[in-house]
């Protein structure tokens, strides 16, 4: 089969990924607001280093584990006509290095493959980067960069594989989410949210609470920083959701409008939860909702109308913000609620797909409330189950890995004082005009004149 | 010479100046401090948790005076600073051995 590409549509992909690929800085000011000042520089640079490692491991042979042909087996079919291969894997030497894929022949749907290498690139980025949010102002930044990588190799690229590889896209054989089971995931509610998401809770658990958690207020020490964190992740989501139609067309334009109103009415429904429940809308709960929303929304954003998903946002809108405070009742410190807000986000929008399916909408699939009975519901189920449980025990094993050999916590003391000196030797915030007088420098550094001056004074004693 | 030292409600400070400036005082310097007394602290609400903050913010107001002027000048800041509220502050006065002019070297009340 010989496939035109279309200028459109590689424009238009190739122009999302770059929106995708802002959405981790603007996670990391999103994060990086949410911490106290002492940690801000950390949290920063724990999205930064996903885009490192993860960027480096794509090329190398990330996105062939995802999108090589997969490595399965045959089973029966789970519907009429169906896929009766089970794929698990996608062979990670068949593209290793992106061999092969710089030819003009080399085309996914109607785009060159790599400007689909590019675009799920940024998806592989931001997903390790969304997990750091459950350990902030604690964990060693060696522990977390080698976290990144494991668990880049050992669950998002075999998850990224079952949800997004289409058989006959990018190799014969895809993953078994979506095409054996036919789970409808437009861009990555299971893959991304709630894999990252159960993720960060593996971590939280195995990392233990940050000193003082629970007792004493860890309230955002910049709020305007969270605020341009959310917006450039709201607008960095269009290219995230709409792009996922890897094309230029109807569909993308379906996910674009469904990613605006889903997360405009998950911001009402959250601040509305607010001003019922603690009496004051906040501007932390405004980011939160915009979060909830474009998480609940991404799964769903080719299978529902933009009435579906204003319910879709808005559920997931109050889900999200009586889900942060578990952790307060349960006593796992998920910092800035990687868990209240993606896993459960996440798993809102992919079962709700079993609900507000539209069939005239681009997925074309009824859910439950428009008459196509429990079908799509027991699917989105099977699907998101399954990531859940292969992401938190892997992720488990990995960060208990990493506890035992080079160690995830910093000292009492480094944490207490603050990680960004103890991990990067530099502080956020160099606002004091003290530090300047001299040189930049924080602690006084005499010379051997000084010494000796200071000794033929007896200043030295 | 006496360091008379205030801390005041935070949004009292620009009454507590202007009191001062057509009391005829010609400086004075101020810090964010934070403190409690008998205001205690108060309790705060975040992501639906309470917690309570036992330190407030105040402003401390610090003015160098002459013997003779101390008393008057703890007199204007009281009026000044006063809402009738608990958390209003305090004002204290305490003696200065020496005063120096760093640019000019005097030293004593023609420093003030």
């Amino acid at each position: 089969m010989i496939l035109e590409i279309s200028a459109g549509d590689t424009a238009w992909v190739l122009t999302a990924a770059a929106l995708v690929l802002l959405m981790t800085p603007g996670l990391a000011f999103f994060y990086g607001g949410m911490v106290r000042a002492k940690s801000v520089l950390n949290m920063i640079m724990m999205s930064f280093i996903s885009m490192g490692t993860i960027g480096v491991l794509w090329v190398l042979f990330g996105y062939s584990m995802s999108f090589g042909d997969s490595l399965g087996f045959e089973v029966g079919a789970t519907s009429d006509g169906g896929v009766t291969y089970f794929g698990l894997l996608g062979n990670p030497f068949q593209f290793a290095g992106l061999q092969g894929l710089m030819s003009p022949d080399s085309v996914a749907g109607t785009i060159p493959t790599l400007a689909f290498v590019a675009f799920q690139a940024c998806f592989a980025i931001i997903a390790a980067a969304l997990v750091s949010g459950a350990i902030a102002d604690r964990a060693s930044f060696g522990g977390w960069t080698l976290f990144t990588i494991l668990w880049g190799v050992l669950v998002y690229f075999p998850v990224a594989g079952w949800v997004f590889s289409f058989d006959g896209m990018t190799a014969e054989h895809g993953g078994w989410i979506a095409n054996w089971l036919g789970a409808l995931d437009f861009a990555g509610g299971t893959a991304i949210h709630i894999n990252a998401g159960i993720s960060a809770l593996a971590l939280a658990l195995v990392l233990g609470p940050r000193i003082g958690f629970g007792t004493k207020p860890m309230r955002p020490h910049n709020m305007t920083l969270v605020m341009l964190g959310a917006g450039l992740l709201w607008f960095g989501w269009f290219g995230f959701n709409a792009g996922s139609a890897v094309a230029a067309n109807t569909a993308a334009s379906v996910a674009w409008v469904n990613t605006m109103v889903a997360t405009s009415a998950a911001m009402l429904a959250w601040l509305l939860v607010e001003k019922l429940r603690d009496g004051h809308p906040t501007s932390l709960g405004a980011a939160s909702g915009v979060v909830a929303g474009l998480v609940a929304i991404t799964p769903a954003a080719g299978s529902v109308s933009p009435i579906g998903a204003i319910f879709v946002g808005a559920i997931a809108g109050v889900a999200c913000a009586y889900a942060v405070g578990l952790k307060y009742k349960l006593g796992y410190d998920d910092s800035l609620d990687v868990v209240g807000v993606h896993f459960v986000g996440g798993m809102a929008g992919t079962l709700l797909i079993g609900l507000f399916a539209d069939p005239d909408s681009p997925a074309g699939v009824a859910g439950l409330f428009y008459g196509g009975g429990l079908d799509q519901l027991w699917r989105q189920a099977v699907g998101a189950f399954a990531v859940m449980i292969y992401a938190f025990v892997v992720s488990y094993l990995i960060a208990l890995l990493i506890k035992k050999t080079i160690g995830w916590r910093i000292s009492p003391a480094d944490e207490l004082s603050g990680i960004d000196l103890a991990e990067h030797s530099e502080a956020g915030y160099d606002l004091s005009p003290v530090y300047y007088t001299n040189k930049v420098q924080r602690t006084l550094v005499l010379t051997k004149d000084d010494l000796d001056e200071a000794a033929k004074t007896g200043a030295s004693k | 010479m006496k360091l008379v030292t205030a801390i005041i409600q935070p949004e009292m400070l620009e009454t507590v100046q202007k009191a001062l400036v057509r009391h005829g005082v010609g400086g004075m310097t101020i810090s964010e401090v934070s403190g409690y007394g008998r205001q205690r602290g108060h309790v705060e609400v975040y992501r639906g948790e309470e917690y309570t903050i036992d330190f407030i913010t105040k402003v401390r107001l610090e003015v160098l005076v002459d013997d003779d002027e101390a008393e008057a000048l703890t007199g204007v800041i009281v009026q000044a600073a006063r809402s009738g509220q608990v958390g209003d502050g305090k004002v204290w006065i305490v003696p200065v051995d020496t005063i120096v002019r760093v640019r000019t070297g005097e030293s004593g009340s023609t420093a003030i």
